[in-house]
This record gives C-alpha cells, structure tokens and sequence, in this order.
C-alpha cells in the first residue's frame, strides 16, 4: 500500500526531496489527527460521562463547552513543573518522552484510508505489540523515579497487567494474521472488501475480537483495568508526583493509546474502511479518499464510545482478579481459538463463513 | 522497503522532539517558585515516612518469567501463522495437514507450560501454604 509521503511526493511532481514529505506526513498525522483528538477526547469523556451520570457536563467555554480542553490545555501549560527533591530526576524527565515516543510510534501504521498511512509495515501487526508495552516502559519508569510510594505501587501494577495482557492480546492477533495470510495493515484490510469483515470470518474469530478488546483496555490502564491509577486506592498512581505539563502528556500519550487500540481493532477486525454495499471502484477518484478516511474515523469513535460507556458502567478489577482473569480465563481461551481457527482454515480450505454461504448457492 | 523503517525513524524522532520543545516553550510562561515543602513527595500532607526504594515483595515474579517465555514463543510461530493460509487454501493435501500437525504440537507444548504453572499455583496472586 502507498503511503503518504510518497503520495505526497508523487502528488507534487516529485519536485522536492522525499524527506520533506516524509517529515511532512508525520507531522500532518500526528498534528491534524493525534493532537485534536486527544484533545477532544478529554472533552469528549467528560461530556458522556456526565451524559451517564444525568449531568450536564461542561458548558461554559465556546458553546456546549466545545473550547474546553483547550482551556485545559493553557491552564496545564502554565501550571508550575514540579520535580521533587528526593526523584531520580534524570529518569523522572525521561518517562514522559519515552510514553510519548512510544504512543506516537504506533501512529506510524495505522491505516486511515488507502493511501493515508505514514508507514504500512510488512511487520505491522509485531511492531504494535513491541511498541505497546514500550509505553508501559515508562510508566513503570515515571512510578519508580518519582520515589513515592503511591507512584512504586502503581507503575509495579501497571507491569503486572502489561506483562499479563500482551499475551492474550497478541494471540487474539494471531487469529487475524491466520486468516489474512499477512502482518501488514493494509492487506489485512484489503482482504476484508464489503461483508467479509474478520469478524464474521468465522466465530472463534468473533470471539477473538472481544479478547482483543478486553486485553487492550487492560493494556492501556482503561477501566475496568485501570488498577495502575486506581484514585480511590493509589491516590494518582504512576503520575501522583507530576504536574503542569509532564501530567499532561502523560494524559495525552493515555489518550493516544486508546485511539490506537480502537484504530487496531477497526483495521483488524472492523474491515477498516470496508463497508457491505460500498464498492470503492464505482466512486469518484477525488471522493474516495474522504470517504475512507470518514468510515474508518466513524468506526474507530464507535469503539471509544465502548470504551467510555465501560469506563462509567463497570466498578474496578482487584489486582489478583485481573491477573486471574488473563492467565486462567483469557489465556487458554486464546490459545483455543488459535487451535480452532487453525481447524477451520484446514477444514473449509481458507475460506470464510460468509464465502461458504454464498458457495452454496451458486 | 527501508523507507518504510526511515519513516518509523522520523516519527521516534518528531516524538522525541516534541517532548523537550513543549517544555521549553512553556518555560517561558509557567511560574518557577519552588521552596522546600513544595519539593517533597506527595504522601497525604504527612511528611514522608523513609524511602520509597525498598525491597518489597513482587508478587508477579513467576508471572513475568512466564510472560517471557511465552512472547518469545509467540513471536517464534509467527512466521508459520503467515504461510499457514498459503499452504491450506492452495488445496487439501498431506503438507497442510502435516503443518497443522505441527503448529498444534507447538502451541500444545505452550498450553502444556501453561497448565503446569497453573498446577504448582504459580498463576494465584496469593499462595496458599498446605499443611502437610
């Protein structure tokens, strides 16, 4: 798949060094689509959360509140940065970089539309995993250089769940990867044209979307996993001792995972920006690109939505619960399903549920 | 082929970018008046009790070994995952079925390890003593 800086690049008669382009497509991503959206996303919480709640929410900034997080985003910026005396304070200043190198490198393959992607690794699906728990790598290192204990528990559990959940994360993953015959995004997507979503490829894969799914959340601390910040327990978790701007990014590399675990989950199994009765070949050059971009950002909101609504339905996982909840539930129940995908790949010779309906009757 | 990794390249580098040039730009707007009391750590208002660097019991310690064996495992059968529909959807022959075979070998010795911790209770959080 074409990505965009060569598009880019094509796009302008090659009359500038693709380095430019290069650079110019990371920063259009990471600006026009992770920035806004974290941002939004802060507001956006709020707004659902208070819709549950039968509140009202913010409303004062801009109208519905619409302005809020960016006032969120001044304030934050011209709060005090606070480093205590007894930290580690070259460690304590890395982890926030190393949370943001490691949300804003998983932007590089997701795929947005045909030919907005940064990257379409031929490895993407490995390289998702290595860089989800390079995150949990700092915050394991922003819990134990801030010297508190607050902040030891939390980032000692934020390695538990991390360690735990990549697992059955990775083997729900696997499922996709038999069933697509490739690691890259954008042939998995390519392969899932109309109906023939992963979802409904067979129904070990439909179970393995929802393993997916419960292991992701646990993977970016979302509720009900959120034990590493656990407010009512840990006070602040991984971050008690940051302020002003360091806590914002950790917040908005919080915000960015979620965004790439529900981008993952729609590019994997959501068909991405495949939808039944939409055939991509009749529309207009200039139109296609939109549409994709629209359906796929369409899907992948839907998914934040879930994960709100969780976040305000479900009470808190207990540690040792969660950790029983992945190697005794979610574990074997993974491997199961890679077994019986297996199976069915060898028994109906590759085809999918929906393939062997429409077999029948023609 | 190596674009791609130069753009993954580009991207740790804006990122890691980004982090000292969002400080550094607010340096010039955040206030800076730090005093003593300010500068301790956060432990409910009290003053803190010692050091946070102590040895303390990881309770995951098995959990974390078996972790890493199991991602290594997991990225060791990945590229049989890749070939695996290649080879089933050309037709049903005995090399599909042999690497079925085979695949399940390998994911059973896993399961094997995973029902063997589970046996010798290295999968509880607390673990209970029997009395003998």
């Amino acid at each position: 798949m074409e990505s965009l800086s060569i598009f880019l690049h094509n796009l302008t008669q090659q009359t500038l060094p693709l380095w430019i382009f290069v650079l110019l497509s990371i920063v259009l991503i990471l600006f026009l689509i992770t920035l806004p959206f974290a941002g939004f996303a802060t507001y956006l919480e709020r707004k659902v959360s208070a819709d549950i709640q039968a509140r009202i929410g913010p409303n004062r900034v801009g109208p519905y509140g619409l302005l809020q997080f960016i006032a969120d985003g001044i304030k934050l910026i011209l709060k005090e940065d606070i480093i205590p005396t007894a930290s580690d304070k070259i460690f304590f200043r890395m982890a926030p970089m190393i949370v943001i190198i490691g949300s804003f490198s998983m932007f590089v393959i997701i795929p947005f539309a045909q030919k907005i992607v940064i990257a379409d690794l031929n490895i993407g699906v490995l390289y998702i995993l290595a860089m989800g728990s390079f995150v949990a790598l700092g915050t394991i290192m922003g819990g134990w250089a801030s010297n508190n204990k607050w902040s030891l528990l939390g980032g000692m559990r934020s390695a538990a769940s991390v360690i735990s959940y990549e697992i059955p994360a990775a083997l729900a993953l696997l499922n996709v990867i038999l069933v697509s015959g490739s690691m890259s995004f954008g042939h998995i997507v390519d392969q899932q044209k109309f109906f023939n979503w992963n979802l409904f490829h067979n129904p070990f894969l439909f179970i393995s979307f929802f393993i997916y799914f419960i292991s992701a959340l646990a993977e970016v601390n979302r509720t009900p996993f959120d034990i590493p910040e656990a407010d009512s327990e840990l006070v602040g978790g991984y971050h008690t001792e940051y302020s002003g701007m360091r806590f914002a990014l950790f917040f908005l590399a919080e915000y960015a995972d979620i965004f790439v675990i529900c981008a993952v989950a729609t590019a994997a199994f959501l068909g991405g920006w495949h939808v039944p009765f939409l055939n991509y070949e009749n529309i207009a050059e200039g139109v296609q690109l939109p549409l994709q971009f629209i359906i796929t950002l369409t899907k992948i909101l839907v998914l934040f939505y879930v994960v709100m609504w969780l976040r305000w339905t479900l009470p808190r996982y207990r540690v040792d619960q969660l950790l029983g909840l992945c190697w005794k539930f979610l574990t074997p129940l993974s491997f199961l399903m890679v077994i019986l995908t297996s199976m069915w790949m060898l028994c109906f010779g590759g085809r999918s549920f929906y393939g062997i309906i429409i077999g029948f009757f023609s | 082929m190596l674009l791609d990794y130069f753009h993954v390249l580009m991207m740790i580098l804006v990122a890691g970018c980004f982090v000292p040039l969002i400080l550094f730009f607010g340096k010039f707007l955040r206030p800076s008046k730090p005093y003593s009391e300010k500068l301790t750590t956060y432990e409910c208002g009290e003053e803190p009790v010692g050091n946070a660097w102590i040895q303390f019991n990881l309770r995951f310690y098995s959990l974390a070994i078996l972790f890493i064996i199991f991602e290594v495992e997991i990225a060791l059968i990945f590229p049989v995952f890749l070939i695996y529909k290649d080879q089933v959807s050309a037709s049903f022959s005995l090399g599909s079925v042999l690497l079925f075979g085979e695949l399940i070998f390998f994911v059973g010795i896993l399961i094997l390890g995973l029902a063997y911790a589970w046996v010798k209770r290295d999968l509880d959080w607390i673990r209970s003593v029997r009395i003998q």
